[in-house]
């Protein structure tokens, strides 16, 4: 194996990486996406280099005999190459490494909105660039947060198989905007997840006398974790007497719902919000 | 186990069927780092697409035709390969790529089901071309990871790179 000398301090790294004589080109066997190295050549007279790649080709005039030079940023695609001169026959491969400084988090979290409370209900997934858009292959840790204001954050690391990671967490107990992160060092992608009520839980109706009619009007509406349940959402009183039924469909407004329906003596009435069932009130005779 | 043994032998069968391909095809059984479950038929899809996609690298590099790119590449690797095919007609270079064969293994499925990595062990002819004359010839043995992305009619190669093990 033959040394290659260092001609400005720009290569000191690319000398410090292991080479590889390869016919009369000695090559390093690896180099860092953007880094600086040198390629020695043997024989005599003027040849041109190439670098062929699928993510790159670089192409030189140089003096046979010599160190060619590679600048820094001048060979940035992660991949493998063939080196060769022209006319001699003389073939080297090198191969690109992904840098292991990664610049660019690309994460993906699912849904964008979901219920409070469901189990593994959020996914995330993440894979690593440098600063080149080369997948980071390197096991990297990757730190994942979810915080919802007012509830307590989950934190959990997760290291990278292939340059990618992925992760499953609860919903938090709160509803809110949560903010989900996946940062590698002192890079950080966020994500907002809405995260809304759950269906009515415990639903309960008071009944009164108001004239001919029972006023009807639900205690405010709350899921099981608390949270009231929004506005708008559709409250399905129903009265059955003597065979017949009357159902009314009321949209919660600051939290409950009310109405007034016909006040027979002996009707059942009912509450429901789609499929969760509410107290029964029998009206008396 | 069996079922993914069985996918692999139907894949080998599409794959020796994809026109213009000669490559043989071998897709060792699922390794997934993720929670979702892969259907036989998205394996199948995503490792046909994909071999595909290397016909469509060597049509691209070795005639300098940017515009096949879009089929089959998508994002970075689309930009790379384009910035590739311009360095080479700059400078009056062509590439022939002439996949041999793949080893393929699907190592991650995402859990919203977007993207797809893969592994390949891949074997290939490159053949570099100077104003047509024939500067080199290698036989490669290297190994490949590849995230694939779906779009309207066909899953999309996102990144394809060559990784020292």
């Amino acid at each position: 194996m033959r040394l290659v000398r260092t001609l400005a301090a720009g290569i000191v790294l690319a000398a410090a990486l292991p080479l590889l004589a390869q016919g009369g080109l000695t090559v390093p066997r690896t180099i860092e996406a953007g880094s600086a190295f040198s390629v020695q050549s043997s024989g005599s007279g003027q040849g041109t280099l190439y670098i062929v790649g699928p993510g790159q080709v670089l192409k030189r005039d140089v003096q046979l005999g010599s160190s060619v030079n590679f600048e820094a940023g001048a060979l940035y695609n992660a991949g493998h190459y063939l080196v060769f001169l022209s006319g001699s026959g003389d073939t080297a491969s090198l191969d690109v490494l992904p840098s292991s400084k990664v610049a660019d988090v690309s994460f993906l979290a699912r849904p964008s909105r979901l219920p409070v409370g469901l189990r593994d209900g959020i996914t995330g997934a993440v894979y690593l660039f440098d600063s080149y858009q080369n997948l980071v292959t390197k096991p990297t840790t990757v730190d994942f947060q979810l915080s919802t204001p007012g509830s307590a954050a989950q934190n959990r690391n997760i290291t990278t198989r292939d340059g990618a990671a992925w992760i499953a967490v609860d919903s938090s107990p709160k509803e809110g905007a949560a903010q989900f992160i996946a940062r590698v060092g002192d890079i950080a992608t966020k994500r907002i997840i809405g995260q809304v009520p759950g269906d009515p839980c415990g639903l309960q109706m008071t009944a009164r006398p108001a004239g001919p009619k029972v006023a009807l009007e639900t205690a405010p509406v709350r899921d099981c974790s608390g949270n009231a349940v929004p506005d708008g959402t559709i409250i399905t009183f129903t009265e059955s007497f003597n065979g017949g039924q009357t159902t009314v469909d009321v949209p919660l407004k600051r939290g409950i719902a009310k109405v007034e329906m016909p006040a027979y003596p002996g009707a059942t009435i009912t509450v429901a919000s789609g499929v969760v069932l509410g107290n029964q009130i029998r009206w008396g005779r | 186990m069996t079922r993914s043994m069985i996918a692999a032998v139907m894949i080998l069968g599409a794959g020796s069927m994809l026109a213009g391909a000669q490559a043989t095809v071998q897709v060792r059984p699922s390794h997934l780092n993720g929670p979702r479950e892969l259907a036989e038929q998205t394996a199948r899809a995503v490792v046909q697409d994909y071999v595909e996609s290397w016909q469509t690298l060597r049509d691209a590099l070795g005639q300098n035709r940017v515009e096949v790119l879009d089929r089959d590449f998508v994002g970075a690797v689309r930009d790379k390969i384009a910035e590739t095919i311009q360095q080479q007609a700059k400078s009056g270079l062509r590439t022939s790529y002439q996949d041999r064969s793949h080893d393929i293994q699907i190592v991650f499925y995402s859990p919203e089901g977007l993207s797809i990595e893969l592994t390949d062990e891949v074997q290939y002819d490159q053949q570099v071309f100077e104003h047509d004359k024939l500067l080199t010839t290698q036989h490669v043995t290297a190994h490949y990871i590849a995230v694939l992305t779906p779009s309207e009619t066909r899953w999309r190669v996102r990144v394809l790179q060559a990784v020292t093990q």
